[in-house]
């Protein structure tokens, strides 16, 4: 597929939620006596629940992403997962990832897709990570991402003011950071960032320039990332995935508080970035995907909740043909896996596949490593 | 005169500390390898950090009375770390904030954190055993990974899980069962809240072990049986074999050379398994004692053949910049800057992004840190005014003859640190110097050209491939 600045391609949004979201307590299963009892005190009580029909419900912290849902938004893919679900947040992180649930995988599902979309490296921008340190969802080798911090500051030698005195620098920064022979992974690694470096700085230098918007973003780290992606997507640079995360879903104590703050900020973030592009008629080619590594145990501690597995995502958009796919874990004791967590009921491969194939047009055979079953958000 | 021994020795306070100055150099290496390793071995051999000048900038460290909780702490040990006359203390205060990785986001508990970094620096060289018991009853590291939530009817296996799979002996080597059995020894092991909070301050946790909350049952605990409390698992988990491996792994990682990312260690196995063959059979033979398993480390040959080949972590690099600029010894407001500085290149010090720490070596570098690191670095250096940019400059001036580019050159990069660059970078800096000439002092306008000069070309090397390694 052709990767050119300016064309209408279709556009993913990736949003990690580090550290296990509570799926049950995002989109609640309220009439259910199981979870009532199974949760004495992390239960979401009934007047805090917006259902969406007589069994479910979103958690009311999450009212701006149900906004979404009711005009037909957001397709929420219950009960993802895969077998033998790792508890440790790296290495299940790592799975979800890398794909790759047996051995240890080093190259990313996303990284595998960039290379799909722009396989001779034509544009650094092709996919944007905003944050600080790259999830290994976008590390593979030879596969260039573009990684930002300070989107309004982002450049080298930025500290120089004299303008003769900083070309000079970035001269010589450019010849020490061409790649020679025999020096070793780690030094052509550095080359080539440091040349992508350069490259990105220099085109990015539009995204902040030529923005303006109604849409007025909460300051939380979310908000703000979200936002820059607003601001790359609509300077039109040819970027294809965008990728960020929202940290601190790890509430093994004290989750009341913790979890509705983060599912207030997340869905208050998604709403105004979808009003924004919307604003900027934007969104028609643009999916979000969010995502964690894994769900949450049944039954709370008595104060959070332990890493568990069967969690859930959801698929954003303009694109997306709202509702409930896969179908919500059983709540039936028998039906627990190992006596205390969710059963998946569909592999998280299933719904990158899903995204991959479906709205970005790439074979996901081996890009997720095998055939999974899909499911068809998409119009 | 720079003795034969002197790269090698910038190489070990680079590792075994945070660099140093090319004065500071020479006098060590006027000492001898050995002498100075002992040296850093020994930090009570040596004063500590003035605890007072410390506390006059920025109210008592440890009974804090407020400011912003992150940021000052953070500051506060980056200043530390550059002016302490102890640096391996500061360096296994590090090395095991990353193992060990509690984070103040969760926290939000100050002193308990200063205390837990406290700790690491009192105990960090001694024996495992002793470390993982102070760290089982730290308040920081038991809230937060929620063994005050631990009780005896309601076991949370938070902390038993990552002692074993995190702390000490890695994925592969034990089960879930055994994780269960670890929860259960540490219920009851909890802190208590001496002085309420906020209305007199925070001040530290203390840890308190509740007998009536202690499931005190019959546990089978990595093929030993027992009614076995949290002293009992800390016994068992120092006798196994993986253990001494496990932590002589993260040892050769953090001080000698990149390894692949911790969670792959029970399928991948070492770079060099003859390398860390040495530290296990130094850690076995001193009962698990720090001290010398990092004699025989930074005694090696595996160690003395990894100059300049580890990435450098963001708080090595900016504490690198700053040994090297020199820092006013009076903690001004400028430490915060210093602090934020790490955040931006992926390192926050007291808020590692998960239990799991740090991804070190390669992982540290992506366009967004790579980024921050240089434009960190050629700033700093960048400013002639900083007295360690102004030593380096006289010392050119005093020597007064003009000096060849190709010389120039390398005397900068033997300036920053006994540094080696790449045959192609010194090339690429040789040509740039020569299209200025030689390097002369003979007036003040040659003087302020030449300043210019040397300043240009400390930026380039700190900005250049080979200074992100250490």
């Amino acid at each position: 597929m052709a990767v050119t600045a300016g064309n209408k391609s279709p556009v993913l949004v990736v949003i990690q939620l580090t550290g296990g979201n509570d799926f049950m307590n995002t989109l609640v299963p309220y009439a259910n006596g199981v979870y009532h009892d199974a949760r004495p005190t992390v239960g979401i009580q009934e007047e805090d629940i917006l259902p969406i029909d007589d069994t479910l419900g979103f958690y009311a912290k999450a009212a701006p992403l149900k906004e979404l849902y009711d005009r037909g938004k957001v397709a929420i893919v219950q009960g993802v997962g895969y077998p033998n679900s790792n508890r440790s947040h790296f290495r299940g992180m790592d799975i979800v990832h890398t794909c790759e649930p047996e051995s240890v995988g080093t190259e990313g599902w996303v990284a595998r897709a960039v290379r799909e979309l722009d396989p001779h490296n034509q544009n650094v921008l092709t996919c944007v990570n905003i944050g600080r340190g790259l999830p290994r969802a976008m590390a593979a080798p030879g596969v260039t991402v573009t990684s930002v911090g300070d989107l309004d500051n982002y450049g080298l030698m930025t500290g120089m003011t004299a303008q003769a005195q900083r070309q000079q620098a970035l001269d010589l920064f450019k010849k020490t950071y061409t790649p020679t022979n025999g020096t070793g992974a780690v030094m052509d690694y550095l080359a080539q960032t440091g040349m992508n470096v350069l490259e990105g700085a220099d085109r990015l230098k539009a995204a902040p320039a030529g923005y303006s918007s109604e849409v007025r973003y909460a300051g939380d780290p979310i908000a703000r990332n979200l936002r820059d992606i607003a601001r790359v997507h609509l300077a039109d640079l040819g970027t294809r995935i965008f990728y960020t995360s929202h940290g601190g879903y790890d509430y093994h104590a004290n989750e009341v508080p913790t979890h509705a703050r983060l599912i207030s900020e997340l869905s208050t973030a998604i709403r105004d970035f979808y009003q924004d592009l919307e604003d900027h008629g934007a969104h028609h080619n643009v999916a979000i995907l969010v995502f964690t590594e894994f769900g949450r145990r049944i039954r709370d501690n008595g104060s959070g909740t332990d890493h568990g597995s069967g969690g859930g995502s959801f698929i954003i958009g303009d694109g997306v043909n709202g509702g409930l796919y896969a179908d919500y874990p059983s709540l039936d004791p028998n039906q627990w896996l190992d006596g205390e967590d969710l059963t998946h009921t569909i592999d998280f491969r299933g719904v990158y596949a899903t995204l991959l194939e479906q709205w970005m047009g790439l074979d996901a055979v081996p890009i997720v490593g095998g055939s999974y079953e899909q499911i068809q958000p998409f119009h | 005169m720079p003795g034969p021994q002197l790269p090698l020795i910038a190489h070990l306070i680079r590792r075994a500390g945070f660099g140093a100055t090319h004065a500071e150099l020479e006098t060590y290496a006027s000492q001898g390898y050995e002498a100075v390793l002992e040296d850093l071995l020994h930090p009570e051999r040596f004063p500590e950090i003035e605890q007072d000048i410390l506390s006059r900038y920025h109210g008592t460290m440890d009974e804090d009375l407020g400011g912003d909780l992150h940021e000052l702490p953070a500051g506060v040990w980056i200043h530390r770390m550059v002016h302490t006359r102890r640096p391996l203390e500061e360096k296994i205060a590090l090395f095991w904030h990353h193992v060990f990785a509690t984070g103040a986001a969760k926290s939000e508990h100050r002193p308990s954190m200063n205390r837990q970094i406290d700790m690491f620096r009192r105990v960090g060289l001694s024996d495992l055993r002793t470390i993982l018991m102070e760290l089982s009853r730290d308040p920081a590291m038991l809230y937060w990974l929620d063994n005050n939530e631990n009780h005896k009817d309601q076991p949370n296996e938070n902390y038993g899980r990552e002692l074993l799979e995190l702390f000490s002996m890695g994925v592969g080597n034990y089960t879930e069962q055994d994780i269960k059995m670890a929860a259960r020894a540490f219920t009851g092991w909890t802190f208590k809240q001496p002085i309420p909070l906020y209305t007199q301050g925070s001040h530290p946790a203390e840890f308190v072990f509740l007998e009536d909350d202690h499931d005190g049952g019959v546990k089978t605990f990595l093929g030993e049986t027992g009614p076995f409390n949290g002293e009992d698992i800390v016994d068992i988990i120092v006798k196994q074999p993986a253990t001494a491996r496990f932590i002589c792994r993260h040892l050769y990682n953090f001080f000698v050379a990149d390894e692949p990312q911790v969670p792959t260690w029970d399928q991948v196995p070492p770079r060099d398994p003859a390398a860390i063959d040495i530290l296990v059979e130094a850690f076995v033979e001193s009962g698990g004692e720090i001290r010398a398993t990092l004699r025989a480390l930074f005694s090696s040959q595996s160690f003395k053949d990894a100059r300049l080949k580890r990435v450098k972590s963001p708080v090595e690099l900016v504490v690198g910049i700053l040994k090297l600029v020199g820092i006013s010894d009076l903690p001004g407001a400028d430490i915060a800057r210093y602090a934020d500085a790490t955040t931006f290149m992926a390192q926050t010090l007291y808020d590692p992004p998960s239990v799991e720490g740090w991804h070190t070596g390669q992982e540290w570098i992506d366009g967004g840190t790579l980024t921050e690191r240089v434009n960190f670095a050629v700033g700093e250096v960048g400013d002639a005014s900083k007295p360690g940019i102004r030593a380096i400059v006289e010392r050119f001036a005093s020597n007064g003859a003009a000096l060849s580019p190709d010389a120039f050159v390398d005397e900068c990069l033997e300036l920053a640190g006994a540094l080696t660059v790449g045959d192609e970078t010194r090339e690429v800096f040789v040509r740039d110097a020569e299209s200025d000439g030689e390097l002369r002092f003979g007036n003040d306008a040659q003087q302020d050209e030449s300043t210019g000069r040397i300043v240009r070309m400390l930026e380039a090397i700190v900005a250049c491939r080979e200074y992100q390694l250490a």
